[in-house]
């Protein structure tokens, strides 16, 4: 891809519940390899924007689409095969499922063996199972999960859970990661090492990410570029110093928790 | 690796069950067994059959349906038309009751897997009930006074079909497809985000179950002599629904073994119905009130061997943290 293409174009996208708007007229691209925060006061929207992304809603306006493919209408499941993944706000997991097994959950779609290969057992069964395993192993390696591998996704700490998500969503490999809130509930030491992690699988899987995060120390140190969503509306964008010094921003969001 | 130990412990029960086989086969050949210990252990391979198909749709993919009685009608009905009507081998007429049994499954689960819950099992149960009236209303059939069918079955087609069901149903379980199904029932939006098509594998997960509940049928319709459309009312899908859930959601081994002690404790009450409802009843309240998640909870037999082998420590199954 050219550098500079849009990964992510979004045009004037929006969803009304009835008689609420709860996202309208939203413009947003986001460049191939950055880092951008979605913001936004409680009830602005920000969650309804990445269920529009994925195709939990279909859009009632606009268009987003994924390096210029059309994206809306089309089944979350499908969505996430062309290459955006997530993690929620309330975290889901397949809470009785092993972490393993979370993970190979996301590997499915690049199985190729098929249900009659499974039912008989054919070679291609065991070789497609086996390449499974090993990549899922490996890769919770990169998560530091690989000592809770047949541990229950329901009995890992909170900290670890959040993890396992965030694993989750890469081994779909997604080109655009979305984050809902993925430092809520954890202590200060655990999100200074979900930043961390943030940046490392950044550079490692050559990911577009966006993230929402109520915690501005997060937001605006490591995101690139910052958006701010307002009663269901773009009210600013642009770099962390500037959305800092932004009046607007200020009355709508941060003036909120100054006074 | 976890793989290559499933196939050992697959071959195991392979040969464990040909043992089985050989000797129930020893022993009603020699008559050994009289007929209503043969007539028991018939139905009890035709429950498990049943119990095992629907685990797979309720178990592991978490759809509520509670129609299953339709398919075990259509595959009884139709295997008997095949043998009684067009006169064809009893082994064509099971594979014809559930192929039938998995159309009806396509043409159900289609529109009906889209809802959810509630909804869900009034759809199935309905679906169930339409079925009965079917056949009630069809005079080729016999109507209400049902039909009359030779008795076909034989221990070799009953035993080779209730192996068959096991093992299609465990290995779509241990497979990329049954997780597929398993993660659904966990957590439906996570699964679709996940890029499972789930529509897809509730179809599924639904279509073999009828298949193997139409099988069922033809073992049943040829097991009992005459069919009506009474003996496939919600009430029998209630009995197959209780084995799934007194089992324990999630484990087949739990719904085999429901569907054995219960079908022993119904034989041997066969002459006292209600004193069959009544201790039925208190089995399944004794159950849910000690073990609410069923006999094996989401375990299978293989895991308490497993513990057994390596004598550790209790089974850690700490509380239930919902991270709403
Ligand atoms: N399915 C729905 N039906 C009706 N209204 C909805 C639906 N989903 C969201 N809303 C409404 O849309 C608005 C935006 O909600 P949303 O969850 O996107 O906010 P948010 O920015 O994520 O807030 P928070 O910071 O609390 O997570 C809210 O008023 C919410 O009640
Ligand atoms: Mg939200």
């Amino acid at each position: 891809m050219a550098a500079g293409t849009p990964l992510l174009k979004v045009e004037n996208a929006g969803i009304r519940f009835g008689g609420l708007k709860a996202v309208s007229g939203v413009n947003l691209e986001l460049r191939q390899g950055e880092l951008a925060g979605l913001i936004g006061p409680n009830g602005a929207g920000k969650t309804t924007f990445f269920n529009l992304l994925t195709g939990v809603y279909v859009p009632t306006e606009g268009s987003i689409s994924l390096v210029g493919e059309k994206l809306n209408g089309l089944a979350p499941y499908k969505i996430t095969k062309k290459g955006i993944s997530r993690t929620f706000q309330n975290i889901r997991l397949f809470s009785d499922m092993t972490v393993l097994d979370n993970v190979k959950v996301a590997y499915h779609s690049l199985a190729r063996h098929s249900i009659l290969s499974s039912i008989f057992r054919l070679p291609s069964h065991f070789k497609g199972e086996m390449e499974m395993e090993e990549k899922a192993i490996e890769f919770l390696k990169i998560f530091k999960l690989d000592h809770v591998l047949h541990e229950k996704a329901k009995n890992l700490p909170y900290g670890q859970q959040r993890r396992l998500e965030i694993a989750r969503a890469l081994a779909a490999k997604p080109k655009l990661l979305l984050l809902d809130e993925p430092a809520a509930g954890m202590n200060p030491q655990e999100t200074e090492d979900l930043m961390n992690l943030i940046a490392l699988i950044r550079e490692k899987f050559e990911l577009t990410i966006l993230l929402i995060e109520h915690d501005m120390n997060l937001v605006m140190g490591v995101c690139e570029r910052i958006y701010v969503l307002d009663h269901g509306q773009l009210i600013a964008e642009g770099t962390p110093e500037q959305i800092r010094n932004n009046p607007k921003v200020i009355e709508a969001y941060l003036g909120e928790e100054v006074s | 690796m976890n793989v290559l130990k499933q196939a050992k412990g697959f071959w195991f029960t392979i040969v464990l069950a040909a043992i089985f086989f050989v000797v129930m086969q020893f022993l009603i050949n020699g008559e050994f067994l009289n007929p209503f210990y043969v007539n028991t252990l018939y139905t009890i391979g035709i429950n498990i059959i049943l119990a095992v198909s629907l685990h797979l749709v309720i178990g592991i993919t978490g759809q509520f349906s509670i129609g299953h009685a339709g398919f075990l009608a259509v595959g009884a009905y139709v295997s008997a038309i095949i043998t009684m009507k067009l006169g064809l081998p009893f082994p064509v007429a099971l594979l014809a009751g559930g192929v039938v049994a998995a159309i009806a499954g396509i043409i159900i689960g289609i529109p009906t897997l889209r809802l959810r819950g509630d909804y869900l099992a009034i759809a199935t149960l309905g679906f169930g009930e339409i079925m009965r009236i079917l056949f009630l209303n069809i005079e080729y059939v016999g109507g209400a006074s049902g039909m009359t069918v030779s008795h076909l079955i034989t221990w070799p087609w009953l035993f080779g079909c209730v192996l068959a069901t096991i093992i299609v149903i465990v290995n779509f379980t241990n497979s990329t497809h049954g997780r597929a199904c398993i993660s659904i029932r966990e957590n439906e939006i996570a699964a679709d985000a996940m890029g499972i098509n789930t529509t897809y594998y509730k179809v599924m997960a639904f279509v073999i179950g009828a298949f193997f509940a139409g099988v069922a049928g033809g073992l049943h319709a040829h097991n009992f002599y005459i069919i009506q459309p009474t003996n496939f009312s919600f009430l029998k899908s209630f009995d197959i629904l209780i084995l799934v859930v007194l089992g324990g959601l999630g484990s087949m081994s739990g719904s085999v073994i429901a569907a054995v002690l219960l079908t022993i404790i119904t034989a041997f009450l066969a002459n006292y119905p209600e004193l069959r409802m009544v201790i039925y009843s208190l089995v399944l309240i004794v159950v849910m009130l000690f073990r609410p998640q069923g006999l094996m909870g989401t375990k299978e037999i293989t895991a308490f061997l497993k513990m057994s082998k390596a004598a550790k420590g209790g089974a850690q199954d700490g509380s239930r943290h919902t991270v709403a």
